[in-house]
């Protein structure tokens, strides 16, 4: 059990390239923690400077108020799951979950390490495939035998790199809950890299979101989505994702390409020379008028949809619009950071399954101005963000992950004692 | 499937020649060797009677005083050449894989560049030098030239085989609570198995096959079976000692034979299937 301090951590390598520019986290005990990310965020990197895999330029880590810069891998007693898992391929299965307390030669006899392994592979249900060579195990089985290789120490906490992307979505499906699963049970403190939101979203108690290097918010899933700091994480979590509009300021409302929304007072002092804002609106805040009714406050317009695509439970209408050329280079950079493609400006509308809106119809459309994001054009600051809706999120979080990190240490306890 | 017959047919037509302008030197030297001496120049390709007289000669007969103790060298010095080479070249591969050290490249291509050097024009040197340092007949005077002769291509061979291994494997193991030293003996060096039994048995059919060498650089004391054919003598001296050469080489092929025999399937079997998600 530890708690991990990351302070002012700097990565730059050989060439000059700064990968990690002053990252300062703390990780509670317990904790599960995503770091998250576009491709060459630095999340990688700040995981394997952790694990101490690679040298930290700058900055302080500490583990349990220990500090740990200097120490080698082995001192640190981390366990960890590689993207490629990182098999022994001359090893069965047993010999590789067995690696690691071999290695810790004369701590454990041959029956502990045999009680161990099975222990651990009983967990992760892996008993039948002990004798079984890695090259003969399926994508998930070698997955679970890299968790097992990791579970079978008392590490003091696991880091994840990336350890689903490697699997088909329904597998990857499985070993999300196995893993929110595992960590639940053992209690301990767990980094995991990702660049997939849903994961981020599904398995962090917290969520640290990084870009080019630079810390942007650590939040819980719902603060991030709810009460972002800035475009950039507005725009990076979400599926599909958050709808930008340049828009103008005029008098009292804001002047969008659909339609025009009123300026709610707070905002308008803090709107004093920013004559282009940008507007975020998330797709599931635009209703079909024609299946729901709208409310008094809301703002309807009307818009031809381009295209529909129906999932089911869902359904997606494409809006296309012109888009503000004044605007447009801060939203293609926009793009560029979250790996995009430049592609058309478009309105990401998510319908409710029962709507009858078809490709080329002209549909009637609401939102609720107050759902709206109003963000700065140069810096991209949340203007709209409530400190005080933040805080209350960040605190329910807390204590929800306090409970039910209670909750498994008592069922743990209780079968202890049961046993 | 028939495509599949038809290709393995084809695959042995091909390979059929190939086998057959191989095997025949080999046939010959064992026809050679089991002819009696009376039909060793009788122009037949079979031998027509057989006989271990030849054998019988250069074992316990008056050629075993020449032919036993060159075995015993060349025995000593393949194993010891083969032992530094290997530990030599697996260390320097590893480095040269792993490290980014300056110099590297230039290291690599003096490597390459030493194994061009024609053997011959550098025996004469040698010997010279050998001669004035003591080294000239002894086993170190034979192992040295053996070593830079093989050193080269071993290091080109291991360190691509441990180039194919993944960086995280080491990594992972260090993680695991391995020291660098434990990670690269208990996971790169069996990973890297095929490719050191691969430049084992090319170093040790290097020093046993060798002949330049052992004839200039050796006299009474370390000549190795090579070197030690050449003087061999007929019975009498109307007499060619055609049929004792055939046998001593026929019982020289049979280490390498069961060398290659024994380690195939280590040389050929797969190299990380599995390690990694492939």
């Amino acid at each position: 059990m530890a708690n991990i301090e990351l302070r002012d951590i700097v990565k730059t390598y050989g060439d000059g390239f700064k990968a990690v520019k002053g990252v300062s986290l703390d990780i509670a005990d317990g904790e599960f923690m995503i770091l998250v990310g576009p491709s060459g965020c630095g999340k990688s990197t700040l995981l394997r400077m952790i694990v101490g895999l690679e040298d930290i330029t700058a900055g302080e880590l500490k583990i349990s108020g220990k500090r740990v810069n200097e120490l080698a891998p082995r001192d640190r007693n981390l366990a960890m799951v590689f993207q490629n898992y990182a098999l022994y391929p001359h090893l069965s299965v047993f010999e590789n979950i067995a690696f690691p307390l071999r290695l810790a030669r004369g701590q454990f006899t041959e029956d502990e390490v045999k009680q161990k392994v099975n222990a651990a592979a009983a967990v992760l249900e892996l008993q039948d495939h002990l004798d079984r060579k890695p090259a003969n195990l399926s994508g998930g089985q070698r997955q679970r035998v890299a968790m097992g290789r990791a579970i079978v120490r008392d590490a003091d906490a696991f880091l994840f790199d990336e350890p689903l992307s490697n699997l088909d979505a329904k597998l990857r499906g499985q070993m999300r809950t196995e893993i929110a699963r595992m960590q639940r049970r053992l209690g301990i403190t767990t980094v995991y890299v990702t660049h997939d939101q849903i994961e981020a979203m599904t398995l962090g108690d917290r969520v640290a979101v990084l870009k080019r290097g630079e810390l942007q918010q650590v939040a819980s899933p719902r603060e991030l989505y709810e009460q972002p700091v800035n475009l950039f994480v507005a725009g990076f979590i979400g599926s599909p994702p958050m709808n930008f509009l340049p828009a103008r300021v005029d008098g009292d409302v804001l002047k969008l390409p659909i339609c025009d929304i009123p300026i709610p007072g707070e905002l308008q002092q803090k709107l004093e020379g920013r004559d282009l804002p940008i507007v975020g609106i998330r797709p599931e805040y635009i209703k079909d008028s024609s299946v729901q009714r709208p409310n008094d406050r809301d703002v309807t317009f009307e818009a031809q949809v381009d295209v529909t695509e129906w999932l089911g439970n869902e359904q997606y209408a494409y809006v296309p619009f012109e888009s503000d050329p004044a605007v447009q280079h801060k939203l293609d950079e926009l793009d560029r950071d979250l790996d995009g493609e430049g592609l058309r400006t478009q309105l990401v509308v998510n319908l409710d399954a029962r709507s009858r809106i078809r490709e080329g119809d002209v549909a009637r459309f609401h939102l609720d101005p107050a759902m709206a994001h109003v963000f700065d054009l140069a810096t991209g600051e949340n203007l709209t963000r409530n400190e005080e809706e933040a805080a209350r999120i960040a605190r329910e979080s807390e204590e929800d992950r306090r409970r039910s990190l209670e909750r498994s240490k008592a069922r743990e306890a209780a079968e202890a004692g049961a046993s | 499937m028939e495509q599949n017959n038809k290709q393995k047919w084809s695959l042995a037509l091909v390979s059929l020649p190939v086998i057959i302008w191989t095997l025949i030197p080999v046939i010959w030297i064992f026809s050679l060797a089991v002819k009696p001496q009376a039909n060793q120049a009788d122009n037949n390709f079979w031998p027509r009677g057989f006989s271990l007289d030849n054998f019988e000669l250069i074992l316990f007969g008056g050629a075993s005083d020449l032919f036993l103790p060159a075995l015993l060298n060349s025995i000593i010095v393949g194993l010891i050449a083969t032992t530094i080479s290997v530990i030599l070249a697996t260390f320097c591969a590893y480095a040269i894989a792993r490290l980014n050290f300056s110099g590297k490249k230039m290291i690599l291509f003096v490597a390459l560049a030493v194994s061009f050097f024609p053997v011959i024009s550098l025996v004469t040197p040698l010997f010279d030098v050998w001669r004035s340092i003591g080294l000239f007949d002894t086993i170190p005077g034979l192992v040295i030239p053996y070593l830079s002769l093989t050193l080269p291509l071993s290091i080109w061979i291991l360190s691509a085989f441990f180039q194919q291994i993944p960086w995280e494997l080491e990594q992972a193991a260090q993680v695991d609570g391995a020291t660098s030293w434990q990670a690269f003996r208990k996971v790169i060096v069996p990973l890297a198995a095929p490719g050191v039994f691969t430049t084992g048995i090319i170093t040790f059919f290097t020093a046993w096959n060798d002949f330049v060498f052992a004839i200039s650089l050796t006299s009474e004391s370390a000549r190795t079976v090579p070197a030690a054919l050449a003087f061999f003598t007929g019975a009498s001296q109307f007499e060619q000692p055609t049929g004792a050469i055939s046998a001593a080489a026929v019982i020289v092929t049979i280490p390498v034979v069961i060398l290659v025999l024994l380690f195939q399937k280590r040389i050929v079997a797969g190299l990380t299937s599995g390690a990694v998600k492939g």
